[in-house]
């Protein structure tokens, strides 16, 4: 077996602006070919964590290194294998959607024949075709995302590191950009992506669950439910604001009521607790199911019991 | 013809808006009945944003007719302004005044009288959770907080109808649960919520659903509905059969 060297090391790493500590005892690697996504509330330390391995924001303390060379003593070296599309990219707004794809081709270099098939391969995605003669400044902020993601995948570096790319992209283009991604991991790139979309967590080779500049759990994306210490409830009612609000009265304490729909999912943590939810609800025409929790269950609870530290 | 409760809060007939030779609305009927919680989905670029700022009475529409709380836009877009609350993808606060000072800055706007003003401004940053910020700047907050502002000063003047476009864009999942519980709360108090989103999850919490391709609705019903008649899994699922790549 081939034992890759990572792509990205990332080694204790520590960040603080002035008082507020962004990223603190940080450690992750990622591997040729791997996608690795950093999800979190906004202020976890994702952007930070990003900005370090782009080599554009250095680091107080630990160490960071992308295809072996340390972002702080050649960060030149690291920028010439990286790839990175910040939350707010920057397009030019008078020149069109052809005109933009081109001049980023021109600015990574990227040869004409590699040029016509990638465009084509990015406007399909992002199906900005029709629009190709409409300048930036006139698409809309779903369309100029996708403009901003099809300048960024131009070229092809080692490293690929986007923040929160698909923010306001429809699900038809994001299944459509996550192909490409898979594509890109494919032929050995490493990925680094976060996003606050739970269904594109799962798409990730493995994931790092961040809160107040720490990682709470990090690994495959299927094993992170794991980390669920509760119980979950799914309540089907007919009036789900008055099972709600019943739950809310008669309920025992300490439980978590979210509706979702036409339904109510309760995280609770002991069997009395349940049989109380359940004598609550005696009277409603409710039918009560217990489930599996999801990613984004674990994640909410993950975080309210960080911030209740 | 004014009633006290219209049959439908939105209602659409032929509704069609052109941009030179661009239709970006094509032909679009709604029934959208008071107090629902109508997902407005679709492709980016498909014409929602467009559709809003219609109802809205922001754009005058091409073809077509379109009544908000029973009143026709075309010959009643302010009174429909002052029935309706907007939240827009990207809200407009005011980052140099406090939390308070926007509430009350809004309030103005609609036109609240200054008891009123403080009346309603304490009673929406009671319910959302904003009270012991009220003091802050916006930029000291975290963009959940700063969107829960936003749908704030929308619902300040108690809007009929509240039209919400992409409100939980970049959001993380603990303040999207949160904005919703308050969707939930403004729809039990009365208001009709028109909301788009493109989170796939989202649309399930809705009562009925659309979506929208190209300038037209090519699904329109319950989640469930939807789910059924396409054979689909997951409302992801009924998406991308509908939308045309």
């Amino acid at each position: 077996m081939n034992y890759a060297s990572p792509s990205v090391r990332l080694a204790h790493l520590h960040k603080a602006y002035g008082k507020t500590v962004a990223v603190e005892e940080l450690s992750l690697e990622i591997l040729p070919g791997e996608i690795f996504g950093l999800i979190g509330p906004d202020g976890a330390g994702k952007t930070t964590v990003m900005r370090i391995v782009a080599a554009l924001t250095l680091p107080d303390g630990g160490q960071a290194e992308v295809m072996g060379h340390d972002v702080a003593t050649h960060p030149m070296r690291v920028k010439e294998h990286i790839g990175y599309m910040p939350q707010r990219f920057s397009l030019y707004p008078d020149l069109t959607v052809a005109e933009n794809l081109r001049f980023f081709a021109d600015l990574y270099k990227v040869p004409t024949a590699e040029r016509i098939v990638r465009e084509q391969r990015l406007m399909q995605f992002s199906r900005l075709g029709p629009f190709r003669k409409r300048r930036a400044a006139q698409l809309s902020g779903g369309m100029k995302q996708k403009l901003a993601l099809a300048c960024t995948l131009m070229h092809t570096p080692e490293v690929l590191i986007l923040d929160e790319p698909t923010t306001g992209v429809d699900p038809l283009s994001r299944q459509e950009f996550w192909a490409i991604l898979r594509e890109l991991a494919a032929s050995g790139q490493a990925l680094l992506v976060s996003t606050p979309y739970m269904d594109e967590a799962l798409l990730c080779h493995r994931v790092a669950l961040m809160h107040n500049g720490r990682v709470l759990t990090a690994g495959q994306p299927h094993d992170i439910p794991a980390h669920f210490k509760h119980r979950l409830l799914e309540i089907v009612a007919g009036d789900v604001p008055r099972a709600r609000k019943r739950l809310l009265t008669c309920g025992p304490a300490g439980i978590q009521v979210s509706r979702f729909g036409d339904r109510l999912h309760v995280v609770y943590g002991t069997a009395d607790q349940e049989r109380q939810i359940r004598s609550c609800l005696a009277e409603e025409s409710a039918e009560i199911f217990t489930v599996p929790p999801s990613i984004e269950d674990t994640f909410v609870t993950l975080m309210h019991e960080g911030s209740s530290r | 013809m004014t009633r006290a409760q219209p049959e439908y809060a939105v209602l659409t007939r032929g509704l069609t808006k052109r941009f030179d030779n661009f239709t970006a609305v094509d032909d679009v009927d709604l029934a959208v009945r008071p107090r629902e919680i109508f997902g407005f989905l679709g492709a980016n670029g498909a014409g929602k944003t467009t559709t809003i700022r219609v109802l809205c009475g922001l754009l005058v529409p091409s073809a077509g007719e379109a009544w908000v709380d029973g009143l026709p836009i075309s010959s009643s877009a302010d009174q429909v302004k002052r029935r309706i609350g907007y939240m827009s993808q990207r809200f407009s606060l005011y980052m140099d005044l406090t939390i308070g000072e926007n509430l009350e800055f809004y309030g103005g706007v609609y036109g609240l009288s200054a008891p009123e003003i403080t009346e309603r401004g304490t009673a929406v940053a009671e319910q959302l959770g904003l009270s012991a910020f009220r003091d802050r700047l916006p930029s000291d907050l975290p963009p959940g907080y700063r969107q829960r502002l936003a749908l704030g000063c929308s619902v300040l003047h108690q809007p009929r109808i509240l039209f919400l476009d992409e409100p939980t864009g970049g959001v993380d999942p603990v303040a999207r649960r949160t904005f919703w519980d308050l969707i939930y709360d403004l729809s039990e108090g009365g208001a009709t919520v028109f909301v788009t989103t493109h989170y796939m999850d989202e649309a399930e919490y809705c009562g009925r659903v659309s979506i929208m391709d190209r300038g037209r609705i090519v699904a329109l019903g319950s989640p469930q509905e939807l789910k059924r008649s396409h054979g689909a899994v997951s409302m992801q699922d009924v998406f991308l059969k509908v939308v045309q790549p």
